[in-house]
């Protein structure tokens, strides 16, 4: 009976541990998921980079069309940047909820962080919106021919990864903090918080250094 | 204390304290990055320093110091996760990054300098 007991303690133990391993140091467990996914992030990076590159070889072809100075507006930038690094610091507190164990949490700290990057998903289409009423159009130059595919691929991973934040709350709402659900929102994290750091270098480059040049 | 106790509790323990952010972490990383993306608005707004070159150099570096706090406070990277894996793809997309975007630039920028007409192109006879 007693050594029934402390059989099924240890398999729990057993059982705990393997959490713990993954949840602890990307080594353990599904750490392959963590290092795959962390080189796709990479791989990502890499997109982005020719992105850059592209709108950086670009960025004063105006083809007698309008230049940065004249449609950029930077305090709705500024607005925009702020969203998106609240919802970095909100996801922040998502996934220290979801180390506590705390399902609630974790849902509400992500819905928090969901309507952040929905909020700057729709200034940013209001941009848009502003500067096609300007005639500021891809079409116009090649300068903003590079601007929007720049800004928008990175407006489309910030879509999906609301998507990817839906996906999530109704997976930790059916089955929640399991450790399948616990491995997806590290992944989601990572790629938040690297879409922040993608737009540190879009605010910068692409709006920060166009009106000043 | 049994042992679904004995673990619940210790999982808290680890929350708290370790894992792969701490709310005191986050909060640093938070309050930098807040202070190195409004110095380069106001830098860029209010034209405070009255020299574009200066204000560029000066943008650019804020912003790859926020990239590297936002990597540390919020990505969580360090030498050892993944066994030095995750930060060696780190180091070499940088430097992918790096010639990529840089040497495009340049190449480019020497392009368009030398190849730029003298002179508006004589119209071809007839």
């Amino acid at each position: 009976m007693t050594a029934q007991a402390t059989n099924a303690a240890a398999a729990e133990q057993r059982v705990f541990h393997l959490a713990e391993a993954e949840d602890h140091d990307h080594a353990g467990g599904n750490g392959a998921t963590i290092l795959g996914f962390w080189i796709y992030l990479m791989s990502d990076a890499l997109i982005f980079a020719a992105l850059f590159a592209t709108f950086g070889v670009l960025s004063a072809s105006y083809a007698g069309g309008p230049a940065p100075r004249e449609i950029f507006e930077l305090p709705l930038v500024a607005l925009n940047t702020a969203l998106l690094l609240i919802s970095s610091l909100t996801f922040g507190f998502g996934m220290i909820e979801m180390e506590a164990g705390r399902a609630r949490g974790t849902q509400l700290w992500l819905v928090v962080t969901a309507l952040f990057g929905a909020a700057f998903v729709g200034i940013e289409l209001y941009e848009f919106a502003s500067l096609f009423a300007e005639g500021a159009t891809p079409q116009r130059s090649a300068f903003l021919s590079a601007f929007f595919t720049l800004v928008s691929t990175h407006g489309l991973h910030v879509t999906f990864g609301l998507i990817w934040i839906v996906t999530m709350l109704v997976q930790i709402g059916q089955r929640g903090l399991v450790i399948e659900n616990r491995r997806r929102l590290l992944c989601l994290s990572m790629f938040w918080h690297f879409l922040d750091i993608i737009w540190i270098g879009v605010f910068t480059f692409v709006y920060l250094f166009g009106v000043l040049r | 204390m049994t042992a679904h106790d004995l673990s619940a509790s210790r999982l808290h323990d680890h929350g708290d304290t370790l894992g792969h952010g701490t709310r005191r972490g986050y909060l640093i990383g938070f309050v930098l990055s807040v202070i190195l993306t409004a110095v380069p608005f106001w830098l860029v707004m209010t034209g405070a320093l009255h020299d574009a070159q200066t204000t560029a150099l000066l943008i650019f570096g804020l912003a790859l110091v926020q990239i590297m706090v936002h990597v540390i406070y919020f990505l969580h990277l360090d030498t050892r996760a993944e066994g030095g894996w995750i930060l060696m793809a780190f180091v070499f997309t940088i430097v992918i990054v790096g010639i990529t975007i840089g040497g495009s630039i340049w190449v480019m920028y020497h392009l368009n300098t030398n190849m730029m007409p003298p002179m508006p192109m004589p119209m071809p006879p007839r």
